[in-house]
């Protein structure tokens, strides 16, 4: 049984060098930071053209980003088999054009490029053009000289002018002239903004682009209205009026003008997915430099596409979690109400944030424990019972989350992340456990799987794991190592040195 | 602030962790396929049978849903008996009836529970409730112990058994699990259940330890273990030696009751013992399994064994210690 512990031993220790090994390598030769600090925000951006075709020939253009705002573009990639393909300059920016002779099934374009943004920057200078009164009925046009005068009389100037318009036409009840406007002619209240903006004689157009949200997929192309108020380009969010350029907003394309262009297909639609990754400033740099030949991607995650990318980034933190189920069983000895339960409760932390997830799970499980009670006078046959348990739970967290929605607590929606199934199964152990040990054993299983859930969670969340599991994934292969071993440790629990703490004073 | 003892001091005295269990005898002495043997109760019950071991008499087996609603007519001259789950662990969900009244059933502590009770316990038990693993069960039901009388007084509202750990064929360690009022006449130690140490050589008692705590008394019964010494203490050794070589496991421990009238028997086999001996014994059980695993590679035969582990593992009579 020797060779077994050796072999054991040789194996874990082979998995340990080579992830500590590909670690050392990024790190010394590709230069990856080891640690989250002083780095840049990266984005990786991949947008998607999907759309049916129909008969004839096919060419779709798709108006690529201009680095604006402070923004600085790493590196682009365009899928496009089958297709053919040209980037061409022109005077508003670059066009990327796809062209084919013939298509059968729906397709999916994607356009791929990595940016950050090197400096909080303004829009540069934009020209400025007449711009042209709107078409429009007598009846609209009444209203729209009623509701531009008004607006004339309560602002100082275009920009006030732009924020009380925004405001105006957000509001539940606009006034009758305003209500008019959006209800007759255009549904888009963008459009309504643009065309008073025109009637007022201010110079107007939209820029659209995307927020920036982390591991966000199908995000859809967002617009800011720009105008100018006489002597420079001013933005406003045409939502919430809040002026200047947001700090989480991708421009991609600014002024009038389609982004995409299809001709010979239908139904077509842009989406986007985004995600970001931390890289130190030094490797950004290097990127940079050597945008064409960077052997980065081949090593890593980021090879995948950004939709994936985004899964693997929550994937990747299940090891370090099971680890720290691994430790606390073996190595401490806490007793938890099934093996890995305490995981799926701290994925669950994940992303409710941890005191109202303990709060949620806490309330959760009394109230399910009090109805299981009831249950169990019903007489019931077990499989019946536990469904009946799942029902109810899922009753308890829509209760919980209406009832928070409208106490205003947006936080305790996130109670539907909850595994119902194993929520239901653990009040059902736990409810027997009570009958069958009692109390006090229901507390230390609870507690104890309560405890590595969240010792679980903590570890999930620290910003260093999340680094090291998504730009270091080798490092798992060496955590498989550690737990290899662990499966052969055959030492003493921390538990049992409390447990038979009275023997030693035998001898 | 926790006191804690080194795992130095643990290693010295021989204690066995549960990893070590785990991995060095359950893994390497208990090969898988020989389990099942161990962990279905009837199977258990019937290799018993055939060698001639004495087992608690079977009534029936209940393993189709239909069956519960005649099972309480096919108790009808039954007073006493236990429902246990075929392929339970750790004591869960055994149900001893030990009379009746009217229709209604008394249960050990006294407590009265009707036909649907009896019916609903039942039907938990093939649905897996208290099944390794929640696997589909069977119930069966089998004669209540009529327990030697010379051990009354030490277990309360419970039938007191003996669990024997065998290492390779030699017993190396024994204990008298009672049951008490905390323990809801179970005779689980972590329930409260008193674990009474037992010479290897005579079956007398060394020291009773109840939630970890040295005890000198039944906390319900008042009875002094200080005198206790087992009747038909060479049968126990045999019995549980015999096992062994039934089941094919290396590591393995026996749950023996003395019944009145048929002396030892075999109650149940369990091929993951727990720890808790080492404390009712206040002794570790490694150097005693290093000793054993020489006695195996040695000794020529059963009745060999059994007389070297005797010889090898005997306790000193003053030993018996007073109340911590």
């Amino acid at each position: 049984m020797i060779a077994s512990r050796t072999q054991i031993g040789i194996v874990a220790g082979i998995l340990i060098l080579f992830g500590l090994g590909l670690t050392a390598y990024k790190v010394i030769r590709l230069d990856l930071p080891l640690w989250p600090g002083e780095s840049r925000e990266v984005w990786t951006i991949e947008s998607k053209v999907n759309f049916k075709p129909s008969d004839g020939p096919v060419e779709v253009e798709l108006q690529l980003p201009r680095p604006l705002g402070g923004w600085v573009l790493l590196e682009e990639h365009f899928a496009s088999s089958g297709f053919g393909f040209t980037v061409v300059d022109e005077t508003e920016g670059k066009l990327a054009r796809w062209t084919r002779q013939t298509l059968e099934t729906p397709t999916t374009l994607y356009y791929k490029m990595q940016a950050y943004r090197a400096r909080l920057d303004t829009l540069p200078g934009f020209p400025i053009s007449e711009p042209d009164s709107p078409l429009l009925e007598a009846d609209q046009r009444a209203a729209m000289e009623r509701l531009v005068a008004d607006l004339r009389e309560r602002s100082t100037g275009p920009a006030t002018f732009v924020t009380l318009l925004i405001q105006e036409l957000s509001r539940s009840q606009p006034t009758q002239d305003a209500e008019f406007l959006l209800g007759t002619y255009r549904t888009a209240k963008l459009g309504v903004m643009l065309d008073v903006l025109a009637f007022a004689g201010i110079p107007a157009h939209t820029v659209r682009g995307i927020r920036l949200q982390d591991g966000r997929r199908r995000q859809v192309l967002s617009s800011l209205l720009e105008i100018h108020d006489g002597s420079s380009w001013q933005l406003f969010d045409p939502v919430t009026a809040a002026a200047g350029l947001p700090d989480d907003f991708f421009v991609w394309q600014r002024g009038p003008g389609a982004v995409l262009r299809v001709v010979g297909g239908r139904d077509s639609s842009l989406e986007f997915a985004l995600i970001s990754n931390n890289l130190s400033a030094k490797t950004v740099v290097s990127m940079e430099q050597r945008r064409d030949d960077f052997a980065l991607l081949d090593f890593s995650i980021y090879a995948l596409p950004v939709e994936q990318q985004g899964i693997f980034k929550g994937i990747l933190l299940l090891p370090v979690a099971a680890f720290v189920v691994v430790l606390m069983r073996i190595v401490v000895g806490i007793s938890t109400s099934g093996t890995f339960m305490p995981i799926l409760i701290a994925l669950a932390f994940l992303q409710t944030t941890l005191w109202v997830g303990v709060a949620i799970f806490l309330s959760l499980v009394s109230a399910g424990l009090w109805i299981r009670s009831w249950l169990s006078h019903l007489n019931l046959l077990l499989v019946a019972r536990v469904s009946a348990v799942v029902i109810v739970v899922i009753l308890l967290m829509a209760i919980l989350a209406l009832a928070s929605y409208k106490l205003g607590l947006d936080q305790a929606l996130t109670v539907t992340f909850f595994p119902t199934v194993i929520l239901a199964w653990t009040i059902e152990r736990m409810s027997i456990l009570w009958e069958e040990e009692g109390g006090h054993e229901v507390l230390v299983q609870g507690g104890g799987s309560l405890l590595v859930a969240v010792l679980a969670y903590m570890v999930m969340s620290t910003r260093v794991v999340a680094h090291l599991t998504f730009n270091f994934p080798e490092l798992l292969i060496s955590l498989l190592g550690v737990i290899l071993l662990l499966g052969k440790y055959t030492g003493y629990r921390l538990s049992e040195l409390y447990r038979f703490r009275d023997m030693a004073k035998l001898k | 602030m926790i006191r804690l003892v080194s795992p130095a001091a643990l290693r010295r005295l021989g204690i066995l962790g549960m990893n070590r269990r785990n991995i060095t005898f359950i893994g390497e002495n208990n090969p898988r396929r020989n389990y099942q043997l161990v962990d279905n109760k009837l199977q258990t019950k019937k290799a018993a049978l055939e060698r001639g071991i004495v087992v608690p008499e079977l009534y029936g087996v209940i393993d189709h849903q239909f069956q519960i609603d005649r099972m309480v007519e096919g108790l009808l001259d039954k007073t006493a008996f236990v429902i246990k789950p075929v392929q339970g662990s750790g004591g869960k969900g055994i149900l001893v009836i030990v009379d009746r009244d009217g229709d209604n059933f008394i249960k050990a502590s006294g407590a009265v529970v009707d036909a649907g009770a009896l019916r609903r316990h039942t039907s938990n038990i093939l649905a897996g409730l208290h099944s390794l693993g929640g696997r589909n069960d069977c119930a069966m039901i089998e004669a209540l112990i009529d327990f030697n009388p010379a051990l009354a007084t030490y277990s309360y509202e419970g039938v007191p058994d003996i669990r024997v750990i065998v290492y390779r064929g030699v017993p190396v360690m024994a204990m008298m699990r009672c049951a008490t009022h905390a323990s809801d006449g179970k005779a689980n130690l972590h329930q409260g259940a008193v674990g009474v140490g037992l010479d290897i050589a005579t079956g007398r008692s060394i020291a009773a330890v109840q939630h970890g705590h040295l005890v000198t008394h039944h906390p319900d019964t008042g009875a002094s273990f200080a005198s206790l010494r087992l009747p038909d203490w060479d049968a126990i050794l045999d019995l549980a030696a015999g096992c062994a070589d039934m089941t094919g496991l290396g590591y393995l421990g026996a749950d023996i009751v003395l019944d009145r009238h048929r002396g030892p028997m075999l109650l149940e086999l369990n091929a993951r013992p727990g720890l808790a001996i080492q404390v009712a014994n206040q002794e570790g059980l490694i150097h005693r399994m290093t000793q054993a695993a020489e006695i195996a590679a040695t000794a020529a035969d059963h009745a060999g064994r059994i007389a070297r582990a005797r010889e090898l593992f005997r306790v000193p009579e003053t030993a018996f210690p007073p109340e911590a």
